[in-house]
């Protein structure tokens, strides 16, 4: 069976937000793979244990995304692809980083069984690129799924649904969304980590791919990027612990007006 | 000059959701002396009619249709194109909610739309529509514009305030129907589990009462509950009280997790990690309850209780029955 992960690398979730000249700045910055994505590496490695196959990661980044890329080899995937963006960041948005991932699908050998997206992307949050995906290659997709059983052509999903469960029932070839509960992600080995170094990394430049500049054009723009306002801390409520809950009640009740 | 601004209402268990109403008030705002036009799916669409317009609609088109009861990728789909096609609207608006979240993205690349999700505000300036929100989870912001074409967003719930009610107003219906082949649908739903959570949802709740490693237990989160139960709270926690197992992911506010914006949050033996606090932070009012007086939660919180929560939260239920019961 064959897999892809599609993967984002992005800024460690303790990263406090920096703004230099009005942009966000990367200084200092540790970068991880996204969690939602790194779930989705370790299904793939879970998966294909069971069912063999070999597995294919792919990202659209900058220089550094190497990095998490060689993270997902050292996990257990087998190969790596990455479609270079350096300096044209800021000028794409989900629908260019869609096309461009379609894109550069196109131009692999392999035909996927099983395409696995993180939900979303801890940075720009928007649960776009995995759905836009899937209508470009005009397959299936479940988004948010927290659970998936694969028997021949058969697959049976569990998706998180604002809380509540929905099973699922579908077919290869499937993208799926992965969401946290998913699974417990691995760390990768020292050996595993020796190996990676060796696993093969094919890169492209966007001019490498077959397609027009005009169809990755991006549809939104940036305006601003802002800080939200500083949360200036309370109060500490004092006297006994009584005391602090009947004026805390009174405070909610009164000045917040909150119940 | 007037826009026809097409907004796709969210139902859940057959009933129109909050965030439908923060759409139509964020329509208003940017139709001028267009046509707000509600699409509503599913059977039973005619008793939403009435509080649709009198919360701002002019036009609502009813698709009655038992297989878009159940939300279904693929059904959905066909409905959303059909209406698009027939509308031909210059700004599209739905909640970034379970539906829309799955849904618009799909429909975007299949019209070749930019799609700005999850949108905490919105706003006329000049000509231009600018969409407002959140980045890394609401440590930063952006304003973004669509370059050309038709505009089309996700609006986050809790975010917009709804217009006030206006029982003067009335609207247009119109019924149509698109045929939705069986075998167009390449999912299938086999079952619903319902969560044993008090049934609100986390993104819509006025009110959260949320735990962390303090809580300590499974059974820890029980007066927890409780308080939530009093105050028709919904209940979340912290990654680390997730990852400790004391409960569900779904339940999860953070960076990884829900992003929450209630009128109150009440943090109970939750620390404050950065993860966590990018989640919540942007909630009106936040209750910090901790036995550390160093917790970095307590920075961020307009009031603060030094104390053991299993001392500090069946009080703080008992002392707010009283108040309630009292009005």
């Amino acid at each position: 069976m064959n897999f892809l992960v599609c993967l984002k690398q992005t800024f460690d979730t303790e990263e406090k937000i920096v703004l230099k000249n009005g942009e966000i700045s990367e200084e200092a910055v540790e970068f991880i793979i996204n969690p939602y994505d790194e779930y989705a590496v370790e299904e793939a490695i879970r998966l294909k244990e069971l069912h063999g196959g070999e597995i294919t990661i792919l990202t659209i980044g900058p220089d550094r995304a190497e990095q998490a890329l060689r993270s997902a080899l050292a996990m257990g995937a087998d190969k790596a692809v990455l479609v270079e963006t350096e300096d044209l960041e800021d000028e794409l948005d989900e629908h260019s980083i869609s096309q461009l991932l379609y894109a550069a699908i196109q131009e692999q050998e392999d035909n996927y069984d099983l395409i696995l997206c993180g939900y979303m992307a801890v940075d720009d949050g928007s649960a776009q690129v995995g759905p836009r995906l899937a209508q470009y290659l005009q397959i299936p997709h479940v988004s948010t799924i927290t659970k998936i059983t694969i028997a021949g052509n058969e697959v049976s999903l569990e998706k998180d649904i604002e809380g509540d469960v929905e099973h699922i029932q579908t077919h290869l070839p499937l993208l799926v969304t992965t969401q946290q509960g998913l699974n417990d992600p691995r760390y990768p080995t020292i050996p595993g980590i020796m190996k990676a170094k060796r696993k093969p990394l094919t890169r492209f430049e966007i001019d490498d791919l077959s397609i027009s500049e005009q169809s990755i054009s991006a549809k939104t723009a940036q305006k601003e990027v802002f800080l939200p306002p500083q949360k200036q801390a309370g109060q500490i409520l004092k006297g006994s612990i009584k005391e602090q809950v009947t004026s805390l009640v009174e405070k909610l009740h009164k000045d917040a007006k909150v119940i | 000059m007037g826009k026809k601004v097409l907004v796709f209402a969210d139902r859940r268990d057959g009933v129109v959701r909050q965030v439908t109403y923060e759409s139509i008030a964020a329509a208003r705002l940017i139709v001028g002396d267009g046509k707000v036009i509600v699409a509503v799916l599913g059977t039973d669409g005619k008793k939403e009619v009435e509080s649709l317009a009198h919360y701002g609609a002019d036009h609502i088109l009813l698709l009655e249709d038992g297989q878009l009861d159940t939300y279904i990728t693929d059904a959905y789909f066909l409905a959303w194109q059909y209406v698009i096609d027939q509308v031909k609207p210059d700004v599209i608006l739905t909640g970034h909610t379970t539906i829309g979240k799955d849904v618009a993205p799909r429909i975007a690349a299949h019209f070749d739309f930019g799609l700005i999700s999850d949108c905490t505000s919105i706003n006329m300036v000049g000509e231009e529509i600018t969409y407002t929100r959140p980045i890394y989870a609401g440590k930063a912001f952006v304003k973004k514009t669509f370059v050309s074409g038709t505009q089309f967003s996700t609006i986050r719930p809790n975010n917009i305030p709804t217009l006030d009610l206006d029982t003067s107003r009335s609207a247009t219906t119109e019924e149509i129907s698109v045929e939705i082949k069986k075998d167009r649908l390449r999912t299938i739903v086999t079952q619903v589990v319902k969560k044993a959570t008090s049934g609100i949802d986390l993104s819509e709740a006025r009110i959260v009462v949320s735990g962390g490693r303090g809580v300590k237990s499974t059974e820890g989160f029980q007066p927890l509950q409780e308080l939530a139960d009093v105050l028709g709270a919904a209940v979340g926690a912290s990654r680390g009280a997730c990852d400790a197992g004391y409960c569900d992911y779904a339940l999860q506010i953070g960076q990884t997790g829900k992003v929450v914006t209630p009128d109150l949050y009440i943090a109970c033996g939750i620390s404050g990690a950065i993860q966590h606090v990018a989640g919540m932070s942007s909630s009106k009012v936040i209750v910090a309850i901790n036995k550390d007086p160093d917790a970095p939660i307590f920075q961020i919180a307009d009031y603060g209780i030094v104390g053991d929560l299993f001392e500090v939260v069946p009080l703080l239920t008992k002392e707010l029955k009283k108040v309630i019961q009292n009005g």
